[in-house]
């Protein structure tokens, strides 16, 4: 970025020193691709983001140590610190969005649903695509009215509907909900309230009866809620709770006599820092994963030869190597990567612009085929995104805590997506409406 | 030591004793129009000094950031209240702002202002307190209203009118008036609001009001004795300082981040705001933009020096923990060189340069 | 029954309130701080324990490394920060405990990582029935506890020499100071004791919900028992405690469900501000501090 003469300087005194963070900056080749990463590794949630930038920063590193790049083109990767403020990573966001040493953004990872949301319009005019995997914006998975989001793999509705559907399985089918309690144990947040939608309209349709119950910020103290479970007498509890309120979630429900193998925790409350701390009382715990754990897929074993065991790894505590958290890392970045692959072989092997990005993504297919050869098969689903569906997978299988590691239960458990396409249509349309967008048709994009 | 330290305890602010300062006449001398006119001058020209990402991401919150500040600094800096809930309380300017945007559909300008009003409004509720309590115990009050008004925002739907999502967003942007989908009509549109309530926080501390408050701040038992309302001036610095507070957590919404939930205005917002009062300058107007300032340049500073210094060399986790530690570090060091804040140290600089070079 | 059981589980559940309140207490008492920074001292004394004893030092051991680490803390906070801002306003060693935090938290997560640890101290968390009353076993555990850390502390105030000295400075400064006292050893003391009260607040929370960063979040729920029990009393801050957590569970399960529930990160501080209208020195305060 070229650096301008501020007059600011004699208003700001310490500006000087932050304008040359702007000018100077590593020294690399203009042929490198630029990928920014928000990241958490300080604050509430560092426990999940220590691990996870670990795993995304040991592939980057494995792709461009080892392979060589994509196509010969090197990441050029850089950390941003937000503590998960959705306010900090709009900051970096319009920081880094000129991209950097002559490679332009082709996309920008958000990392965290809320401040996908931030940013949803001001990437849709940057015309920079906003990744958030798992997560983001639910009705941004139509691409006719949201060209700039991906809420990739598995948004919040199929994170709803995969979990109850599992819950069928385990109770024999789905006519057998009918007359089911099934308790929704949430985080009193925006996260928390996404899946609500879904699971209202997966009652209607299947006749369980669906409770919710809230539990405030941070979640340290759950002994009135567990006490409602109580007296409630659930079939099964669906628990959608972050950061710390899910280890005492665990332990509570332990402490009022609920079994733990009838909770199924949803993406963000299925990963080491979730049970660990609950120490014996989450033995048999399920968790929905799209990303599941464990360290013996076969990329792990590249990485452990190439990265851990050549000291390249960024993980400081290798009994972590194969954690939930350390494997989203990867599963996020081997999305980056495949889809800038995707976009070199059409645009060729330089630095995309947003707009190339988005076709990027919208063109990405990983099959079965093409995750054996990366190493990714069983850890990432088979993924087909489309122009209209930014979204590609929906399923997770389901892993158990066995008190030590996570075992997997089930293969790939697909979201009744075509039940909720209307649901995440009646809102994009209702979006679209408020902001005046008229839909984009694909078909008649070259 | 001085005997009567004990009482000095009581009071929330170090003694200024620059009193007169404070106390001079409305009338502005030739000498400070022509800085003021100077400093506009430097304002209005920053966009096309600065890049669109400098006026983006650090100009214009760090502007809403010290009209945060002088709303908390004429609570605390100028009457002696202390609060919490500066984070609460921009909430409630922001989403009582979107309401007027969404249900009424009023223009952004009379939305902005009534938000404000509505904010004052809250304010006033929870600064009724002050009356009966001080100090930390009114804090209490503060932090009280900081999680009811969290918890309302995400609790009640029709706040953010029914959005799954709970977060508001600014509507089609022709309802501004104004364009401020570019990074200069923001900041133009910002720079107004910011100038107008700059202008009207200095010559509310010039007036009566002020003194009032500065009065109860000094010593509320005394501002009682002559003749002052105390109870009246308190509620009312607390209207006042949540007026601020609403307008900026409204532009804070919608012309900065665009897009929002309460996770934006959490007691940490609250904390960040306390700091740049007391970084810049308790009962000083120009001390929010020193603070607001520094709070927005510091982390970048920090993340500059150390990438420099340190990249490659320690771990990244390491890297932000230090940069954390440098931080709060900093914040007592300033405590304990200036407690007056870095507004004191440029006028003892500026004091020291006036008479240089014949200084005895 | 379901009241009586929510009544007595909160109970419970306050005595863990109580834990970290005490730690507030004692430096309110002894400097008129009030200690922002506990929470981090309560995370950075169980996080120094758990990774020794991760490390294979015993636990008798870790303890005392732990101790003897808060010791040091306690002296540098005393040098650098207290000594330097003696006879500031109350609100600045406030901020100057906010900016500690930040300072404590930063070193604590750099040096000792930010992966969450967990901490098993052989209570199973499981329910036991007294009739058909559901108690839990580990917070009748933390219940003990806080019995038997009041116990010592109220040994150490009342039997020793630094306990009389530290009561002598609460009681009045000048008269202390006048008298000989080293005010700064006192402070260097008490910021210790309360340390190692953070330290075992901080290894009972962190039993309960893992070693990580959030620890330092129940600082929050700390103010409200304070204000209730008020800022100088031990007592207090147990009463302070057994209230906010009885009603806080009681509101939840009755008010709660009208409201929408997830009330509990607010109600506390509304009874807070309840009983400042009602008892402005709080139930057990000394003094008739209208004005801090």
């Amino acid at each position: 970025m070229f650096q301008r003469p501020l007059l600011l300087n004699t208003v700001l005194a310490v500006a000087v020193t932050a304008t040359l963070g702007l000018g100077t900056a590593a020294i690399s080749q203009a042929a490198d691709q630029y990928v920014p990463l928000p990241t958490y590794r300080v604050g509430p949630y560092a426990s999940s983001g220590t691990l996870w930038w670990a795993g995304t920063l040991d592939y980057f590193r494995y792709i461009n140590e080892v392979e060589g790049g994509i196509n010969g083109v090197k990441i050029n990767y850089e950390e941003f610190e937000t503590e998960w403020s959705p306010d900090r990573t709009v900051e970096v966001y319009e920081r880094v969005k000129k991209g950097k040493n002559g490679s332009p953004l082709a996309f920008f990872f958000t990392h965290s649903t809320p401040a996908s949301y931030a940013l949803i319009e001001k990437a849709a005019i940057d015309k920079i695509p906003l990744i958030d995997p798992a997560g983001g914006r639910t009705e941004s998975t139509d691409g006719t009215v949201f060209p700039y989001a991906f809420p990739l793999l598995f948004n919040y509705y199929s994170q709803a509907s995969t979990g109850i559907k599992y819950i069928a399985q385990k109770e024999g089918g789905l006519d057998k909900l009918k007359g089911k309690k099934i308790v929704t144990v949430y985080h009193d947040s925006a996260y928390g309230r996404e899946t609500q939608a879904a699971i209202k309209l997966l009652a209607e349709k299947y006749g369980f009866e669906n409770i919710q119950i809230p539990v405030a910020d941070p979640g340290n103290e759950q002994s009135p809620q567990w006490r409602r479970v109580r007296e409630i007498k659930p079939d099964w509890v669906f628990l959608r709770t972050w950061g710390v309120s899910t280890p005492v979630a665990i332990k509570t429900a332990a402490r009022f006599g609920i079994p733990v193998d009838h909770i199924i925790g949803d993406v963000w409350a299925g990963s080491e820092a979730d049970v660990i701390p609950a120490g014996t009382a989450a033995k048999g715990y399920q968790a929905l994963a799209p990303y599941p754990g464990g360290a013996s897929f076969d990329i792990h074993q590249k990485l452990k030869k190439h990265i851990l065991d050549t000291g390249k790894s960024d993980l400081r505590d290798k009994k972590f190597f194969g954690a939930v958290y350390y494997n989203i890392g990867l599963v996020n970045a081997v999305l980056a990567v495949e889809a800038l692959r995707t976009g070199y072989n059409k645009f060729g092997n330089r630095p995309l612009n947003g707009e190339e990005g988005r076709w990027a993504f919208e063109h990405l297919v990983i099959d079965d085929a093409r995750l054996k050869k990366i190493g990714f098969y069983g850890l990432l689903q088979p993924l087909r995104i489309t122009p209209e569906d930014h979204e590609g997978g929906g399923a997770a299988r389901i892993q158990q805590w066995d008190g030590k590691q996570w075992q997997l239960k089930t293969d790939w458990i697909q979201a009744d997506r075509t039940l909720l396409r209307p649901l995440v249509e009646a809102k994009s349309a209702a979006y679209a409406k408020e902001k005046g967008i008229t839909r984009r048709d694909p078909s008649k994009e070259k | 030591m001085d005997t009567h330290h004990t009482m000095n305890d009581t009071t929330i602010l170090p003694r200024t004793g620059r009193l007169d300062a404070h106390l001079a006449p409305v009338v502005i001398k030739d000498g400070k129009s022509l800085y003021a006119w100077l400093w506009l001058l430097v304002l209005a020209a920053i966009p096309w000094v600065g890049s669109e990402y400098w006026i983006n991401a650090i100009i214009i919150p760090f502007l809403i950031l010290a009209l945060a500040g002088m709303g908390l600094n004429l609570l605390t800096g100028y009457a002696g209240q202390t609060s919490l809930g500066s984070g609460g309380f921009m909430a409630v300017g922001a989403f009582a702002t979107y309401a007027f945007l969404t249900h009424l559909h009023l223009s952004f300008p009379v939305a902005i202002f009534l938000g404000g009003l509505i904010a004052a409004l809250v304010g006033l509720i929870f600064g009724l307190p002050s009356a009966k309590i001080k100090g930390f115990y009114l804090m209490v009050s503060s932090l009280a209203a900081q999680f009811l008004l969290e918890w309302v925002f995400v609790k009640f739907p029709w706040f953010y009118n029914y959005s799954s999502s709970a977060t508001i967003s600014s509507p089609s942007i022709e309802v501004f008036g104004l364009d401020i989908s570019s990074a200069q009509g923001k900041y133009y549109w910002i720079l107004g609001v910011v100038v107008l309530l700059t202008w009207i926080a200095i010559n509310l501390t010039r007036s009566q009001t002020g003194r009032n408050w500065m009065a109860i701040r000094d010593m509320d038992t005394a501002a009682a004795v002559i003749g002052i309302r105390v109870n009246h001036s308190k509620i009312l610095a607390f209207a006042v300082s949540s007026f601020y507070l609403g307008v900026a957590g409204a532009l804070w919404v919608f012309v900065y981040l665009g897009s929002a939930g309460v996770q934006s205005f959490s007691l940490q917002r609250s904390f960040q705001i306390l700091f740049i009062i007391i970084i810049g300058g308790l009962g000083s107007i120009s001390g929010n933009f020193i603070g607001a300032a520094f709070i927005t340049l510091l982390p970048l500073a920090l993340d500059f020096v150390s990438q420099t210094l340190f990249a490659g060399m320690v771990d990244a986790g390491v890297l932000q923990n230090i940069q954390k530690f440098i931080f709060g570090t900093l914040i007592i060091w300033f405590l304990i060189k200036e407690p007056e804040g870095i507004a004191r140290l440029l006028t003892n600089a500026r004091s020291r340069l006036s008479v240089w070079p014949l200084r005895f | 029954m379901l009241f009586l059981e929510t009544l007595i589980g909160g109970l419970l559940a306050g005595t863990m309130y109580s834990l970290v309140a005490i730690g507030f207490v004692l430096i309110y008492k002894a400097s008129g701080v009030f200690n922002f920074a506990q929470g981090s001292i309560l995370l950075f004394s169980a996080l120094l324990f758990v990774t020794l004893h991760e490390a294979g030092v015993p636990f008798v051991v870790a303890i005392l490394l732990t101790i003897l680490a808060l010791v040091l803390l306690a002296i540098l906070i005393e040098k650098l920060v207290l000594r330097p801002l003696t006879n500031r306003s109350p609100m600045t060693l406030f901020m100057a405990t906010l900016g500690l935090s930040y300072a404590i938290e930063g070193i604590a997560q750099g040096v000792m990582g930010a992966t969450v640890h967990e901490l098993d101290l052989g209570i199973d968390d499981v329910p036991i029935f007294i009739g058909d009353l559901l108690v839990s076993q580990f917070d009748l555990v933390a219940a003990v506890t806080a019995v038997i850390l009041v116990t010592v502390l109220a040994l150490l105030f009342n039997q020793t020499r630094i306990g009389i000295s530290l009561r002598a400075v609460a009681d009045d400064t000048r008269a202390a100071l006048s008298i000989g006292i080293n005010l700064n050893h006192i402070w260097q003391i008490v910021w210790a004791v309360a340390g190692m009260t953070g330290l075992v607040a901080g290894i009972l929370w962190g039993a309960r919900q893992g070693v990580q960063f959030s620890l330092s979040l129940v600082v929050l729920k700390a103010l409200p028992v304070l204000i209730i029990g008020g800022f100088t009393s031990i007592g207090g801050a147990i009463a302070g405690g057994l209230i906010v957590g009885a009603s806080e569970n009681l509101a939840e399960a009755y008010i709660g469900p009208a409201i929408g529930g997830g009330i509990t990160g607010w109600f506390a501080y509304f009874l807070a501000l309840a009983f400042l209208f009602i008892r402005p020195a709080g139930l057990f305060g000394e003094r008739a501090i209208e004005r801090v």
